[in-house]
């Protein structure tokens, strides 16, 4: 195995997720993008500390902070969706003109 | 290093299948008309990670991901899809109008950061015995070298809880708060 075979396969699923950020209109699916983005970012730091090998694993433990993070980031995120949509009838990122004039 | 030799390990056949299977199905995340569907698949793309932390020897992430991720997160989008989105059949609407740019932009994005990976690290081989990374030695740094970052993630993982029970809890109308209180 070598490094480049998972950073080329993580640049690829971080490019999808930027795609489905831009394209969906859909808030739920914005988030799902996000999170295929924080994925190939853990994928890339795993990848990292194999070539590596620090003595702390130092590229697992930024791995497990990110999924972490990544979680709170749902939680919020779909409360957040919860709201919008008790107050708009609405998930699409569209047709959120609150705070446009 | 040719693609022969490159083939010619048997780990890699494993890498090949996984990785084309978490191509797929990201690819199906963000192209599907279904929104249930496109949770469906992540768990497939979270699934298949799992596996390449596993060729990486990474235990510990690996099944961390599983729980979190498979095990919570896509639970939590699921319900989210169900709150937001009676009718869960396909829907053309979910995507926008535009979509050439985005794909020719992800497309630069991809071949830049791959041409920069490809550069910078050429035939790096990955070191690794192939035993997993003993748990242990985790456990340490998180509790030792990292235990502020630690405590702060914790932290945040609080906050985001009353933050996301504050935002999603319904206030009460004046007439229900006085009801509430002369009772």
């Amino acid at each position: 195995m070598i490094a480049n075979q998972f950073l080329v396969l993580a640049a690829a699923l971080f490019s999808l997720g930027v795609y489905g950020l831009l394209v969906r209109r859909n808030i739920v699916l914005i988030l799902l993008s996000v999170e295929l983005m924080l994925n190939a970012v853990n994928i890339n730091l795993v990848a990292f500390e194999a070539v590596l090998n620090t003595p702390q694993a130092l590229g697992q433990v930024f791995a497990i902070f990110v999924i972490t993070i990544a979680a709170a980031e749902v939680g919020v995120g779909l409360a957040i969706v919860l709201l919008i949509f008790r107050n708009r009838r609405s998930a699409n990122v569209d047709e959120l003109n609150l705070m446009r004039w | 290093m040719t693609f022969a030799d490159w083939i010619a390990e048997p780990v890699n056949w494993a890498f090949l299948a996984i990785g084309l299977a978490v191509l797929v199905c990201s690819f199906r995340v963000v192209t599907t008309n279904n929104v249930v569907h496109a949770a469906l698949y992540l768990v497939g793309a979270l699934a298949g990670s799992a596996g390449l932390f596993l060729l990486l020897s990474a235990e510990f992430v690996a099944w961390t991901l599983v729980l979190v991720y498979i095990g919570a997160v896509v639970v939590l989008f699921l319900f989210g899809i169900m709150i937001t989105r009676a009718p869960t059949g396909a829907d053309e609407g979910l995507d926008g109008d535009h979509k050439v740019w985005p794909a020719l932009l992800s497309l630069a994005l991809f071949v830049t950061i791959s041409w920069g990976t490809i550069d910078a690290f050429g035939t790096d081989p990955i070191t690794t015995t192939g035993d997993p990374t003993v748990t242990e030695i985790l456990g340490e740094s998180l509790l030792g070298r990292f235990v502020i970052p630690f405590e702060i993630v914790g932290f945040v993982l609080l906050a985001a809880l009353i933050g996301g029970i504050t935002i999603a809890r319904r206030d009460l109308t004046p007439v229900e708060e006085e009801e509430r209180v002369s009772v």
